[in-house]
């Protein structure tokens, strides 16, 4: 397989949440949210009720995806940050051990610099957490779907 | 590749719309679009020309139910057909767990089929994974249109391996969602072998 299989569990999940949310306090943004670079959303904080995050996610990963080609045309390993400044609204985008991506949305309340140093913190924690639960998904031998059958598969379309 | 959230209760897979120029690919997202239940999707976005030809691609988020109460979700990708958009192309192939192949079934588009099969295959072959063994589908779109060729001749042309094929027309919906179930059961089984 060419990438493991992403799994999250309730511990892990806890941790990163309370990352995500600190940092939203921390760095005084609108919104902070974690992806994978699939595009599929893991984790967000912040008024995120507002925005239309499974679209963001997607767009992101895309994103990513078309800087990681730009790259690799230039012989670079990744650009693991993006700064997108807009009249109201900024995103800083970080790629965060190439695993996943954490998106921090911030208006003029804060500054690139203070986003920057607390982005730069909550990275080092993320990665660790990351790391670890790619080991313990490559240790987990069944998923719950070993034991699906036709029917349940069927079942799906049944409309 | 598939994401499971045990915390949510969620799986969540990747399937990829492939295929030439101007084939349907759009029109299959935009079909399933307009006929699932609002509740069941999300916003379709389409980063597209101003001739509405795709730039990069059409994103679809669909929930499709249940199994063992695990909610499924599928994202839908198209990608740009046209030629000289390899980049991208390879891009939103990363991280796929199935591929449709929109095939144009017009004499005069033969050659543009098979060109982007063959793009298709070496694509993949770059991100790790093989069309021999990855969940696949191939639909031959444009029923409808003058001068097809024969479903034998094209699956001839196209489907050596015997992958389940569907005929289409996209823009009036028919042969979508039979494609879209054939690709979503494939994944669905291929997670259960996975995890055996």
């Amino acid at each position: 397989m060419p990438e493991p299989q992403m799994v999250m569990f309730a511990d892990e999940f806890h941790q990163i949440q309370g990352i995500v949310d600190s940092l939203v306090k921390s760095s005084n943004a609108s919104v902070v949210f974690i992806i994978d670079k699939n595009g599929q959303l893991i984790a967000a904080s912040g008024e995120s009720d507002n925005i239309d995050t499974t679209s963001l996610a997607s767009l992101t990963a895309g994103n990513i995806a078309a800087t990681g080609g730009m790259a690799k045309l230039l012989r670079e390993r990744e650009f693991t940050t993006q700064f997108h400044e807009g009249e109201n609204a900024n995103i800083h985008i970080q790629l965060v051990d190439n695993r996943v991506i954490l998106v921090v949305i911030f208006d003029k309340k804060t500054s690139l610099g203070l986003v920057r140093l607390r982005v730069k913190k909550a990275c080092e924690q993320l990665g660790e957490i990351f790391r670890a639960l790619a080991e313990k998904a490559q240790g987990l031998g069944q998923t719950p779907f070993a034991e699906i059958t036709d029917d349940d598969i069927d079942n799906l379309f049944n409309d | 590749m598939s994401f499971i959230n045990y915390l949510s209760r969620e799986i969540n897979c990747k399937l990829v719309y492939y295929g030439p120029g101007l084939c349907g690919k759009t029109a299959n997202l935009q079909y399933i679009y307009n006929k699932t239940n609002p509740g069941a999707r999300g916003k379709m976005i389409s980063l597209a020309t101003e001739t509405e030809r795709t730039l990069f691609f059409d994103f679809l988020p669909l929930a499709l139910g249940e199994i063992r109460g695990f909610k499924t979700r599928f994202h839908l990708y198209t990608v740009p057909g046209q030629v000289f958009y390899d980049a991208s192309r390879k891009l939103i192939l990363k991280g796929v767990d199935g591929v449709v192949f929109v095939a144009d079934s017009q004499i005069a588009r033969m050659e543009a089929n098979l060109e982007s099969m063959e793009n298709l295959r070496t694509n993949l072959a770059e991100q790790g994974y093989s069309l021999d063994s990855i969940p696949f589908v191939i639909q031959y779109n444009k029923r409808d249109m003058p001068g097809i060729a024969p479903v034998e001749e094209l699956r001839q042309m196209l489907n050596p391996n015997n992958v389940p094929d569907f005929e289409g027309v996209a823009t009036n919906g028919s042969g979508v969602f039979d494609t879209l179930k054939a690709v979503a059961k494939l994944v669905l089984t291929e997670l259960r072998k996975a995890g055996g």
